[in-house]
């Protein structure tokens, strides 16, 4: 059978109505008004408030906890700990998420839930959680993943061995999870052909999310196993099934709500106190709210990896790469799930290389487990990639946005993960960027410009959505995605294309999980793209079944009827002299015709384009103290076709600022205790409105044939060059380029001294 | 449990009273007791200003504010911005430029801007920049933020 998948109808000559323009965002009325309800912004009658007890320590076995003194305390109404969860196997995915939950058989990193108490007030259940007693037997840490890779580390688990080697190394516990190795051609022998050789290490720092709403839920656990879960969430359906394998729970007794998204960029695809929360509901018969502190976000939620790279690559006198290699080493807190398997994939996926060979770690430690987060292990891997491409060009004197034309792919070209590109845009998107304002404009003496490129797939997966068609005409359309920043309303302006009418006619929402199939996390840039083909086919379908019905009340035959601007018109004057009947004419007839009009779609999307970009960034580098400041910056980017071009911007924006956070500020600082010594915002400081200046941006659009209307996502491509341009634009002013995260004042002044006595720089 | 405190205040020039406890935050209270869930708690250290309201016509952290602290004064919220029908102008040009992203900032962030327009009414975008300093928005990058308030400042200026 033929669908949208296969035939999406693309029109690259369509002249759109509404797609392109920017209309106000339907939901952003309840946004400016304080109206829009947040995770935390919901309460139910008899709710109780539910806190966590945290380990103090890094790595120890969880000897005793005793809960006897704290059960006594007046309003507190349930305590949970590890002994109210199913046993579940270490080292498979169900056991690592139960012991991520709640601590079993030891601490593993400093916040780890040990136990938590539901109770009347805030008050009670803190006055209850200092009586809780805990033995527990510390044993040595480890922070750094380089530490954690070394033989004489202290081991996190007993029952783990490196997947992806073979030998005596194979048979030791270990902290590292997986050694994996992607290739292509002989990296080794192809270096022979390079006139000019660079090759670095780097070093990054796990940055977190910094949404600004705190992960809160409400579980009400009703007296026959019902669950209802109220919650903040990028992944309702993955909360679902990851609940029910847990709690061992069938998916029909969980349904669960998101409320609106207060910020997740990733870090909320994966929970923390929602399966608590319900455990302590079931046990106390009330609803049970659950809201993290700002210490807890930081301390317990999870951060990005943090990496060590090293980085070699190779190229002729002519500018072309002839040969790269890297190792790439990745952390992951104490539990496997870094997603560190993209890194290998997409670092060097732009460039047309023939010879590459890359090794990849994963590694435990005593840190949270780390999360998603825009382009997850890409920009770290980019920071080295682009810092040598930078300097491989400008050993060979060549212009920066040419060395990488020279390289770039383009339609036709196999990656190195075997994926077979269709029409890209990164050609388009280097002679955009060659041709802005900013990359042409002259530098004022003493700054440095930077740039740097960066790829993300893309991606697609299962997608169920439905649209109604309303007696009056109207449509609302139910989808299964997060909004995370607008696509609710890009939704409605595919959907109010489709049929030709205002989109202030359509309005969409987001379903609960008893409402739709399953949809897969709203992340890696799939929303706009998946939920988009959704809404377009059920769309389309319901088009379909308004030509049926205009027959049907003309009594011509159903090809006899076309539909345009929201009407359904006779094909040609053959068929009759019939007045155009609109939806509302239809749909308010549907009790005469055939019932109801709905479109329904749910799919494995499929088709997403794969996103370039390039970003410019001039810093000015004070000499005295090595403070960075961002003077100007650009960000190039291929959308393939903007639904929304404000929303579009809003995410190169917002992803270039990210980081330079990341870049300039941002990491996680931990004691010799191995406890973490920044957890507020205070100290872990992330970029506030007078640390940036505006951010300029170029959208490029090379439609992505497989899509209606041609988009590609947009979202992750922003964060991936950031630090490396600004790595770039730093080593230009100074004269030696960082290459270690965060390019703070401290290590900036040191490289300026460094500069200083070697003669380089400005 | 120590005895709750009564407390009488304006919130939006409507009489309200409530009884708290000591520690209770102006935050917790605005929230918890009066349901204004408008104004939002981000760090509940005065770091993030996503809680920002104005006290006695000063723009505060309501969570660095106890809630006994309160009795007698005026407090605005967001939920007091739009008078009647009509937007904020600074509402409006938030929606129109795209200002706002997933919006958990977006409450604190009106009414620092609305601060910060009653007191200048003309701000550079230096000065915008660095009056809302005290507000962090993880998705927009700050652009659209800046360009909604200066578009407002402008508007309001019948410039």
């Amino acid at each position: 059978m033929t669908t949208i998948l296969d035939k999406p109808g693309f029109n690259p000559d369509r002249k759109y109505k509404i797609i392109g323009t920017s209309p106000v965002k339907h939901d952003g009325f309840d946004k400016v008004t304080g109206r829009a309800k947040f995770a935390a912004d919901a309460f139910l009658p008899g709710m109780l408030v539910g806190k966590f007890l945290r380990s103090p320590h890094p790595h120890a076995w969880l000897r005793k906890i005793d809960i006897s003194k704290a059960l006594k305390v007046a309003g507190v109404k349930a305590i949970v700990t590890r002994d109210d969860f199913p046993e579940i196997k270490q080292g498979t995915g169900g056991g690592d998420m139960t012991r991520i939950a709640m601590a079993r058989e030891k601490v593993l990193w400093e916040g780890h839930p040990v136990a938590a108490v539901a109770a009347t007030s805030e008050a009670a259940a803190k006055a209850a959680l200092k009586l809780i007693e805990v033995e527990y037997e510390v044993l040595p840490h480890v922070i750094d993943p380089v530490a954690a890779m070394q033989a004489d580390a202290p081991v996190l688990h007993d029952y783990m061995r490196t997947k992806g080697v073979k030998g005596p190394d194979a048979e030791r516990p270990t902290n590292i999870v997986e050694r994996l190795v992607l290739s292509v051609g002989d990296a080794d022998s192809a270096f022979k052909d390079a006139d000019v050789i660079v090759e670095h290490e780097y070093d990054t720092k796990p940055m977190h999310q910094g949404y600004i709403e705190p992960q809160s839920c409400i579980a009400n656990a009703s007296e026959d196993g019902q669950v209802e879960l109220w919650c903040c969430t990028q992944a309702p359906w993955v909360y679902r099934d990851r609940l029910t394998d847990i709690l061992k729970l069938d998916s029909a007794k969980i349904r669960i709500q998101q409320s609106e998204l207060g910020g997740g960029f990733g870090g909320k695809t994966t929970f923390y106190a929602e399966p608590v929360a319900i455990l302590l509901s079931r046990k106390a018969k009330a609803p049970v709210k659950m809201t993290l502190t700002r210490v807890e976000v930081l301390k317990a939620t999870g951060p990005v990896s943090g990496t060590h790279t090293r980085i070699k690559m190779g190229c002729k006198k002519d500018g072309t790469i002839v040969a790269a290699d890297a190792e790439l080493v990745f952390q992951t807190g104490p539990y496997t799930g870094s997603a560190f398997t993209n890194a290998p994939q997409a670092m060097f996926t732009r460039y047309d290389l023939k010879n590459v060979k890359t090794v990849s770690y994963e590694v435990v430690s005593n840190r949270p487990k780390v999360s998603s987060f825009r382009a997850p292990c890409v920009p770290q891997a980019v920071f080295g990639v682009e810092g040598v491409v930078s300097e491989l060009a400008n050993r060979i004197g060549m212009d920066q946005i040419d060395f990488r034309l020279k390289n770039a792919i383009v339609e036709g070209h196999k990656t190195i993960y075997g994926e077979v590109f269709t029409k890209i845009g990164f050609v388009e998107t280097l002679k955009a960027a060659k041709a802005c304002d900013h990359y042409n404009s002259p530098l004022p003496k003493g700054w440095g410009r930077g740039v740097a490129c960066g790829f993300w797939f893309n991606r697609g997966g299962e997608t169920a959505g439905t649209v109604n068609l309303a007696p009056d005409g109207t449509l609302t359309i139910i989808l299964g995605t997060a909004d995370v920043a607008g696509s609710r309303m890009s939704m409605s302006m595919m959907a109010a294309e489709e049929f030709g009418i205002p989109v202030d006619r359509v309005r969409s929402i987001l379903a609960d999980t008893h409402s739709l199939g399953y949809n897969r996390v709203t992340a890696g840039s799939r929303t706009t793209f998946s939920s988009g083909m959704i809404v377009v086919d059920a769309s389309r379908k319901i088009i379909a079944e308004l030509c049926r019905r205009a027959a049907k009340i003309w009594g011509v035959p159903e090809d006899g009827v076309v539909f345009e601007d929201g009407h359904c018109r006779p094909a040609s004057s053959n068929v009759g002299d019939f007045t155009p009947l609109s939806m509302k004419d239809i749909a308010s007839k549907t009790t005469y015709t055939m019932g109801a009009i709905a479109g329904h779609s749910e799919m494995n999307v499929t088709g997403a384009g794969p996103g370039f970009g390039l970003h410019i960034v001039d810093v000015d580098v004070d000499r005295q103290t090595g403070l960075v400041a961002i003077k100007r910056y650009t960000v190039v980017e291929d959308a393939g076709k903007a639904i929304s071009p404000q929303q579009v911007e809003g995410q190169y924006q917002g992803g270039a600022v990210q980081g330079i956070g990341w870049a300039l500020n941002e990491e996680y600082i931990y004691g010799a205790d191995g406890r973490l010594q920044n957890a507020g915002f205070l100290d872990y400081r992330m970029p506030v409105a007078s640390d940036v200046p505006m951010i300029d941006t170029v959208i490029v659009e090379v439609p992505n044939p497989k899509h209606p209307f041609g988009l590609r996502g947009v979202g992750e491509v922003p964060v991936t060059p950031t630090m490396a341009a600004i790595g770039n634009a730093i080593g230009e002013a100074i004269g030696i380029r960082p290459r270690s995260l965060p390019m703070s004042p401290p290590k900036v002044l040191k490289l300026i001294e460094e500069a200083r006595v070697k003669g380089l720089g400005g | 449990m120590s005895r709750k405190h009564h407390i009488t205040l304006q919130v939006n020039g409507d009489e309200h009273e409530f009884l708290c406890e000591p520690q209770q935050t102006l935050l917790d209270v605005i929230r918890d007791e009066l349901m204004l869930t408008g104004t939002k708690e981000g760090c509940a250290t005065g770091d993030c200003g996503a809680c920002s309201v104005m006290l006695d016509g000063r723009l505060v952290c309501s969570c660095l504010v106890l809630a006994v602290e309160a009795e007698g004064t005026s407090v605005e919220t967001i939920e007091g911005m739009a008078s009647g029908d009509r937007l904020h102008p600074l509402q409006r040009n938030f929606l129109e430029l795209n200002g706002l992203q997933c919006g958990i900032c977006t409450p604190g962030i009106l009414i620092a801007a609305r601060a910060l327009l009653e007191k200048n009414p003309n701000p550079t975008e230096t000065e915008a920049r660095y009056w809302l300093a005290g507000n962090l928005c993880r998705c927009t990058g700050y652009d659209k933020v800046i360009r909604s308030v200066l578009a407002a400042a402008a508007e309001m200026r019948g410039a």
